[in-house]
């Protein structure tokens, strides 16, 4: 209870002072090993174009090496689509941006028989994205080639068709006719816009180009932010591509804002701290879907621009510069310096320049330490070392506050840096103990009766015995490396008797001294009045506290009262999960036993003899004389006779049969047979000796 | 004097009905012989089941009552077929016989079902 008291104090004061400072990273290999995973090519080729076009981009961004062989199957694609006289603008403007990456072999008459449908897609164009695939066809044209004529005549006029999709806040409609605006379809436009400006055989009317300006600036209201200083444009509407999020919204919005600003020649006025949050957005984790991943590397090229710069065409959009620190936990034994890194976003070097440590604030105090101390430039690895902590940093939680100059002043407006830079840091180190002693004292006078010194944090074993009418008495001071008094997250003593009954104290402290006594009389019913061993543990511990310790002090023998007959009985330990819920005793099944069988001979034996009554009936009725001269002589009589006789020994063994082997069914079956067959056989013989014996009668 | 004269009385009882006893038709001695031995067939099983113990029950029970049984039907059928009894006058001993023949094959049935 104490100790998670304790931790939430401690996250309350972190998120306190950590209200913006938060660690980015530029592009690292683990971003590069994703992409690889994600972009694999499925049998050689990916899916669409637009796949293939987005996988050649990211992987082309980030400078993987390693790419799939897809050339020739691509290429061929590409010349596919190019030369079908069915493709739509859509089709035909993802084969001319995978051209722009593979640079695939094609001749100049591919692009003016497309060239001219494209135009003419440009005029008629109803939609938002048949602007976008057009006008952006025809530009990627006019990359590739300066042969081929796609200059667009009534450029104000494509513009103005364009804005009329605009909303009042900043975003866009797909179409006239639906009515839902989207933000990553303002993204999207911005981009088609500036595919005209630049496609525009005459200069465009610059009052349309303010009139966008004022466009950006209110979608730049509607901007949101996280905590950490990430900004973002959210997409409230999922429209007919499926669902787009403010990944996708954000992405497309950036790459908008860069094309305008790289077609228009005046400068955006975009606020540097905004376009900085655009940038740590998409630095914060790598996306777990291949479409995800390319949003996010290709909104982050966009903010970094690689280009040559040529002399009067200015990237008017600032680049972002991100500072990183290596490492955020640094230990004052080993005498760790505090490092940072700049980088652009895609970790390339950025312009000479100093990084300043301002101002360091400790663990929830407003006051801070003003500093204002420069870091050594280490060429070699590229970054910027603090020689040598302040000196009034001790053991705990601080946030340095870092400032990045810019050498050359025309860079203030090439590059963001984002002004002060809040940077979390853990300082730990190795927290001294003192003077630890721990001893039984007698309550009336406090006087001690034995008194053992500790050697902590190393192993102790001390054996005390107290009554209840005794005191414990522990004392220990805690020394931070400079020697100032040092508060832990945890100081708990533990008593833990034979039973497994424990109980656990915090050990107060004033400064450095760190004290508790315990009074058995006060504590007789807490300890349930059970006398016995109690083992002594205590438990310090920090998260800046590199030397945090859990060591038994040895043990204690406690003589109790007796308990009265109202005391409340010790709760009932655990018991050891093992022993409820493990494996029980095997139980032998006992079958039962058989009955006791007479011995075989003796069977045998007693079947003779129940045989013998057969053989004397038998035997009887040869000395009675009997005879068959009944038996009827003429042939009809005596084939019933016969059959009778047979016909009742077929039933008996048709019983024999039931007993071996025959279940009851089929017995009764066949007996309905044979007894159907017996009765009329029999009724036959029995009337015909009737009537025999009654002739003779009346004879 | 009264022991050899009870004897003597015993030993004239005897003869007379063993005199008496000739006299009656065969076929009803031949039904008498039968009787005897079912009867005696019953003694011996139960003179097993005494030595063995009752295991199988049912066993000894389906042995002993057939045999009682068919000599039960065997008595009915000397009532019915004997010539001096007045009662069964006008029923024709075929048909007693015929009776006795259907109730053993019943009584059989059930014994072998009985018997296990």
């Amino acid at each position: 209870m104490a100790r998670n008291l304790g931790l939430l104090v401690v996250i309350l004061s972190v998120t306190s002072i950590c209200g913006g400072a938060s660690i980015f990273t530029p592009i690292s290999d683990a971003h590069r090993s994703a992409a690889l995973e994600l972009f694999a090519p499925t049998d050689g080729s990916f899916g669409s174009l637009e796949e293939a076009y987005e996988a050649l981009r990211t992987l082309q961004i980030l400078g993987v090496d390693k790419k799939p062989d897809i050339r020739s199957t691509t290429c061929t694609s590409v010349e596919n689509t190019l030369w079908s006289p069915t493709s739509n603008s859509k089709d035909l403007f993802y084969a001319l941006r995978v051209n722009t990456l593979l640079k695939c072999e094609l001749n100049d008459e591919a692009f003016t028989a497309i060239a001219s449908r494209l135009k003419d897609s440009v005029s008629d164009a109803r939609s938002l994205l048949d602007y976008y695939h057009s006008v952006g066809s025809l530009s990627l044209i006019k990359d590739q080639t300066s042969e081929v004529d796609v200059l667009l005549g009534d450029a104000d006029g494509v513009f103005r068709s364009i804005k009329a999709l605009s909303q009042s806040d900043g975003r866009w409609r797909y179409s006239s006719s639906n009515p839902e605006s989207s933000t990553y379809a303002a993204g999207i436009a911005l981009e088609a816009l500036a595919g005209v400006v630049s496609l525009a055989s005459s200069e465009v009317d610059q009052y349309l180009i303010g009139t966008l300006k004022s466009d950006i600036l209110k979608l730049f209201d509607s901007i949101e932010k996280y905590d950490d200083g990430a900004f973002y444009f959210d997409e409230k509407v999922l429209d007919a591509r499926g669902e787009q999020g403010p990944l996708s919204a954000t992405s497309a919005v950036v790459r908008g804002l860069t094309a305008f600003a790289t077609a228009t020649s005046g400068s955006l006025d975009l606020p540097g701290d905004k376009i900085l949050g655009l940038a740590k957005f998409f630095l914060v984790g790598i996306p777990g879907n291949a479409k995800d991943l390319y949003y996010q590397i290709d909104a982050l090229a966009c903010l970094d621009n690689n280009r040559q710069v040529v002399a009067y065409v200015f990237h008017r959009v600032a680049i972002p510069l991100i500072l990183s620190p290596p490492a955020t936990v640094l230990s004052l034994t080993s005498e760790e310096k505090f490092k940072a890194r700049v980088n652009t976003v895609l970790g390339r070097a950025a312009p000479p320049l100093s990084v300043k440590l301002m101002q360091v604030f400790s663990d929830g105090s407003k006051d801070a330490s003003i500093i204002a101390q420069e870091l050594k430039f280490d060429a070699e690895n590229g970054i910027h070392v603090l020689d040598g902590l302040p000196k009034s940093v001790d053991v705990g939680n601080y946030v340095f506050v870092v400032e990045i100059v810019l050498h050359d002043p025309e860079n203030k407006k090439l590059y963001a840096t984002g002004g002060r830079i809040k940077v979390p840091i853990y300082v730990t180190g190795v927290i001294k103990v003192d003077s630890a002693e721990i001893a039984v004292l007698d309550s009336d006078h406090g006087s001690i009766e034995t008194q053992r010194k500790l050697d902590l944090p190393g192993k102790n074993a001390v054996a005390l015995s107290a009554n209840h009418l005794q005191k414990l008495r522990l004392f220990f001071e805690l020394t931070t490396p400079l020697g100032h008094a040092f508060k832990p997250h945890q100081a708990f003593l533990r008593l833990r008797h034979e039973t497994k009954v424990e109980h656990i104290f915090v050990v107060g402290n004033s400064g450095k001294q760190f004290e508790i006594i315990l009074d058995f009389l006060g504590l007789v019913e807490k300890f349930y009045y059970l006398s016995g061993r109690y083992d002594i543990q205590l438990t310090v511990g920090d998260a800046v506290m590199e030397n945090s310790f859990l060591q038994p002090l040895g043990h204690v023998e406690l003589d109790m009262p007796e308990p009265p007959e109202k005391a409340t009985r010790p709760p009932p330990q655990p018991v050891d999960p093992y022993l409820r819920h493990g494996p029980k005793a095997e139980i032998s099944h006992i079958f039962r036993v058989p009955e006791k069988r007479p011995p075989q001979e003796l069977s045998f034996a007693f079947l003779g003899l129940v045989l013998l009554p057969l053989i004397g009936f038998l035997v009887g009725l040869l000395r009675l004389g009997v005879n068959l001269k009944n038996f009827p002589t003429s042939p009809i009589p005596a084939t019933f006779a016969i059959l009778f006789q047979f016909g009742i020994a077929a039933v008996l063994s048709l019983y024999g049969l039931f007993w071996l082997k025959l279940d009851l069914f089929t017995t009764l079956k066949a007996l309905g047979f044979l007894g159907v067959f017996l009765m009329s056989v029999g009724h036959r013989t029995l009337s015909h000796l009737a009537s025999t014996s009654a002739k003779l009668k009346s004879a | 004097m009264g022991k050899s004269s009870t004897a003597k009385d015993a030993q004239a009882l005897f003869h007379s009905l063993r005199s008496a006893y000739a006299a009656t038709p065969t076929t009803l001695k031949i039904i008498d012989l039968y009787v005897l031995y079912a009867v005696s067939t019953a003694l011996i099983q139960v003179g097993y089941m005494a030595i063995v113990g009752s295991f199988p029950f049912n066993s000894f029970l389906s042995g002993v009552l057939s045999c009682a049984g068919t000599a039960v039907l065997a008595v009915c059928l000397r009532i019915q077929v004997n010539k001096e009894n007045k009662e069964f006058k006008d029923l024709p001993p075929e048909r007693a016989f015929a009776d006795f023949v259907l109730c053993n094959l019943v009584l059989h049935l059930v014994i072998m079902n009985f018997l296990g």
